[in-house]
């Protein structure tokens, strides 16, 4: 399967030049760009792990395009997402967010039913990968 | 016309009888509107020889304190003080026979937090006042300290992008079709297909209840099984906008529950279950952490003639105070009524936490909205990948793009519609961001995007000519650089 | 840390045309607008004739090397690094802005900003200190000009676990691979820079650019304190004047002297002894002229002239 959260992700995935223009894009509206890290997809994992700071007060994408490459080399085999922070008053929150790294393979979520009373069902998602230990999983040592 | 004062002062103005309104005080050129008054713009037509400074006055009158003759209990009360105040006539450019009133309300006639209270005084009886031929309430200016008495939408964009998972671009829905006659276990095939396509949304149409081809459990219960299920097939957040609309209170609390019950982000109600009801389920959804899609059925009884009726971007403000989520503003290019000017002044009252004036735009005041919530419009009805510049154009990135037919119609079918809808977005956004010039690009970037994708291929292909242009009945009645004289 | 941001302009887009064969040469100075950068410079600065002829020199080079570029005659991204040496006050941190406006209207780098920093805001306190803050710096600094002044004080060779070596070795990479993300300008006293090349050959052989910059001759001096005075609406009187040209020729002499920024804080504290010479004397009525004026009492007050042997 393929994991389709973010912005871009049912585009082929984004070279980074079109990363670039993208992260561009961010600065030039003044937002600070963050690059976030996980081996738990889960649509409700929320607190992805930060790669260090968010970055202020950039003028050029090939800074951030410089950090996307560091946390590659140690988390290649991770997603890895880019978020735009506007700190504009009435908003204050992400203004776009995409992937631009992803496991070779994405084994995605099993779908668990649990019946309850009536015809009624509790389901829960649960992602394949997490049934190893965080660090460890797609093939991880 | 704007300059002379007719009120009859001092124990005359309380004699037994019938008076002009515009002698009792309902007429008052030199009012200054204060900051924290409510201001209302009619547009009247008086009837044939009616002076239209009296009927101006009387709409004033009626729509406050006064009845046809005059009552001697007027003298019990701070009656200047309740009196709506008439403050300037101006005739309609190119309009002949119409006039644009300006009305001053004291904001000690409304009671706070009610949409109810405020259209029963504004709209309650003067609209069928036999003077007037027509009458329409073109828009109002509500003071911060009444706007601050509202919850607001109970989610507000941002919150709701927070919850859904997406950012930087419009969200995708579809209108399930046929919207009549397909049983709760059919119904939910649609919401799973076009959900793993790509959709962010489902939605229910304004009619579907709860009718004897697909009672509402079974519809809850299937749409919620396809929800779940597309969510784990993608990694996304997604939704479905179960319509809670029942004849009662009870029914629709019984239904929202079900729905919180499930594990829905998102429920629906239509416009004609009035204000109070939207008012409720808006408490209600703000209480239960639910995202609040209102359909405006049955509006365009009233909003859509240009000389009697209320305008939509009046339905708009008072539904960001009630507080719904989403609302359907218009597509511009779809199928509905919308000219693009006149749509833009709605998005604005949607999105803009202020309101410069605009009267290109229709937005005859300008509008502070205190930090409430915003409202994301929802654009639904004829619209099709092949548009996809052109909306992102028109309506910017904080809408939900709704493409009923454009999804379920695909020749591929339903997964593959919702895909191509997604492709032609994404690609529009990253083409957008990288600077190009993305609504004179648009078909090339289009066809560039379906090079990688057949569903995209397919749908430019099928919808290629459609378009709705019709002549809008709804336009602002001002050029880009007209002003008001005031 | 301070960064001068430049105007913005429109980077040049990814993917050009096919090479041209022929060029209007002039039509292409004038379109980049290097003359009014180059001006400017003229006008700024007083003397300088070495520095302004290399500057000259360099935007030459780089406006042909642009033509080259899109007749498809080169496709290298030319080493740009320059050093920057001299004495304080002559105008090193000036030229650098004009040179990155330079650069970014010809589309060597792409955003134009300069960020000027010193050892401090590159090197750390602690082990894993250096990196990140180096790094912090560069990535701020991608798209423009980073001026690292007196960068003698990275490399203590007296020291050789100071954390320096580190911000170093990660400057000397990035200016190696990330030649077309930002161009480092390194700056100092021309003895110190010559052994700080010495020991970090690294450095050496990555700058492509160096400039020399002379101390200003003593009417050079008087011309910028005139320049100056002028900007902020005064002057000097006849005997002020050559009270200056005295207090010049002594103030040389003596230690700390930083050419331009010398002249700078020398007029300050004449204005102030200026002023307190006015409001000594309250009952009196003043002139627009008395008030721009400084006499020569506020200039020989000066301790330059009771410091002379």
């Amino acid at each position: 399967m393929r994991v389709t959260q973010g912005a871009f992700s049912f585009l082929p995935d984004l070279t980074d030049e079109q990363i670039s223009a993208q992260v561009q894009y961010c600065l030039g509206k003044g937002w600070a760009v963050n690059i976030e890290f996980t081996d738990d997809p889960h649509p409700r994992n929320t607190f992805w792990e930060m790669w260090g700071l968010p970055m202020f007060d950039l003028r050029d994408a090939a800074g951030v395009l410089m950090e996307l490459n560091e946390c590659r080399k140690v988390y290649g085999n991770s997603y890895i997402r880019m978020s735009a922070f506007d700190s504009s008053p009435g908003w204050e929150s992400v203004r776009l967010s995409f992937l631009v790294n992803r496991p070779k393979d994405e084994p995605g979520f099993r779908l668990e039913r649990h019946e309850v009373e009536g015809r009624n069902i509790r389901y829960t998602t649960k992602s394949y990968a997490t049934d190893r230990p965080e660090g460890i999983r797609y093939g991880g040592k | 016309m704007n300059d002379l004062s007719m009120t009859i002062r001092g124990k005359d103005r309380y004699k037994s009888g019938v008076m002009e309104y515009k002698k009792m005080g309902y007429w008052e050129p030199d009012y200054e509107p204060k900051d924290i008054d409510i201001i209302a713009l009619f547009r009247v037509t008086p009837q044939d020889g009616v002076d239209p400074i009296e009927a101006s006055a009387a709409v004033a009158g009626e729509s406050s304190t006064a009845t046809w003759t005059v009552v001697w209990t007027d003298r019990l009360t701070a009656a200047e003080k309740y009196r709506a105040k008439c403050y300037h006539v101006d005739p309609v450019p190119n309009s002949p026979g119409q006039y644009f009133a300006y009305i001053a309300y004291d904001l000690d006639l409304f009671e706070n937090g009610s949409i109810a209270n405020l259209s029963a005084s504004i709209i309650g009886n003067v609209f069928g006042f036999k003077p007037l031929k027509a009458l329409r309430l073109e828009d109002m200016r509500l003071p911060v300290a009444y706007v601050k008495t509202f919850q607001g939408p109970a989610t507000g964009i941002v919150v709701e992008r927070e919850r859904m998972d997406k950012f930087g671009r419009p969200l995708l829905g579809a209108t399930v079709k046929p919207k009549l006659g397909l049983s709760g276990r059919n119904y939910g095939r649609v919401v799973y297909e076009a959900l793993k396509g790509g959709l962010d949304f489902t939605k229910d149409d304004e009619n579907i209840n709860s009718q004897p081809f697909m009672h509402w459990r079974e519809r809850f219960l299937y749409c919620m099984e396809a929800v779940n299920k597309a969510q784990a097939a993608t990694g996304e957040i997604k939704g479905t906008y179960l319509n809670v609309t029942a004849g009662t209170m009870e029914d629709m609390y019984e239904r929202a529950e079900f729905a919180k019950q499930l594990g829905s982000v998102v429920i629906m109600i239509d416009l004609v279950i009035g204000y109070t009801a939207i008012q409720s389920m808006a408490k209600w959804a703000r209480r239960n952490d639910m995202i609040l899609h209102l359909h405006r059925a049955g509006h365009s009884t009233y909003t859509r003639q240009r000389n009697h009726g209320v305008s939509f971007r009046v339905i708009a403000k008072w539904m960001r105070l009630a507080g719904v989520d989403h609302i359907h503003a218009g597509t511009v290019v779809g199928k509905l009524e919308g000219d693009p000017a006149t749509t833009r002044g709605y998005y604005d009252i949607c999105r803009e936490d202020h309101n410069p004036m605009r009267l290109e735009h229709g937005v005859f005041f300008e509008q502070n909205w205190a930090s409430l919530n915003k409202m994301m419009p929802v654009a639904s009805g004829g619209i099709h990948a092949g548009q996809m510049h052109q909306l992102l154009d028109h309506l910017g990135e904080d809408v939900v793009l709704q493409f009923g037919g454009g999804t379920i119609g695909h020749p591929m079918g339903i997964q593959a519609g919702a895909t191509a809808n997604r492709v032609a977005l994404e690609a529009m956004i990253l083409a957008r961001n990288e600077g190009r010039d993305y609504l004179h690009e648009g078909p090339e970037i289009l066809a560039r995007a379906a090079q990688t994708c057949t569903p995209l291929k397919a749908a430019l292909e099928v919808w290629k000519d459609v378009t709705f242009n019709y002549e809008s009945t709804d336009m602002p009645d001002y050029a880009p650089t007209a002003s008001v004289s005031m | 840390m301070s960064v001068s941001a430049a105007p913005s302009a429109v980077a040049p887009a990814a993917g050009g045309p096919l090479p041209i064969e022929r060029v209007d040469l002039r039509r292409e100075f004038n379109e980049v607008g290097i003359g009014e950068v180059l001006d400017q410079l003229d006008r700024e600065l007083i003397g300088l004739k070495p520095v302004k002829t290399r500057i000259r020199e360099i935007a030459s080079l780089l406006l042909i090397e642009r033509i080259r570029k899109r007749m498809g005659l080169t496709s290298e991204v030319p080493t740009l690094h320059m050093s920057f040496t001299g004495n304080p006050g002559t105008g090193k941190t000036t030229v650098a802005l004009r040179i990155a406006s330079i650069l970014h209207k010809l589309g060597f780098v792409r955003r134009g900003q300069v960020v000027s920093v010193t050892r401090d805001e590159l090197v750390g306190q602690y082990i894993g200190h250096t990196a990140p803050k180096t790094k912090e710096i560069l990535k701020k600094a991608m798209g423009g000009v980073l001026f690292i002044d007196e960068a003698y004080y990275l490399h203590r060779p007296d020291n050789e676990r100071d954390y320096g070596q580190e911000a170093i070795e990660i400057l000397l990479q990035v200016m190696e691979s990330q030649r077309e993300d930002l161009v480092v300008i390194l700056a100092g006293y021309g003895d110190r820079m010559d052994k700080f090349f010495g020991s970090n050959p690294g450095f050496r052989s990555r700058i492509a650019h160096h400039i020399d910059f002379p101390d200003y001759a003593d009417d050079e001096l008087l011309a910028i304190a005139e320049l100056m005075l002028g900007d902020m609406n005064y002057k000097f009187s006849a005997d002020a004047r050559a009270a200056f040209v005295r207090y010049i020729t002594l103030r040389k002499t003596q230690p700390l002297f930083s050419n331009a920024r010398s002249i700078r804080n020398a007029l300050d504290r004449m204005r102030l002894r200026q002023a307190n010479r006015l409001v000594a004397d309250l009952d009196r009525v003043l002139t627009a002229d008395e008030i721009m004026s400084l006499e020569a009492p506020d200039v020989l007050a000066s301790r330059v002239f009771s410091n002379a042997p």
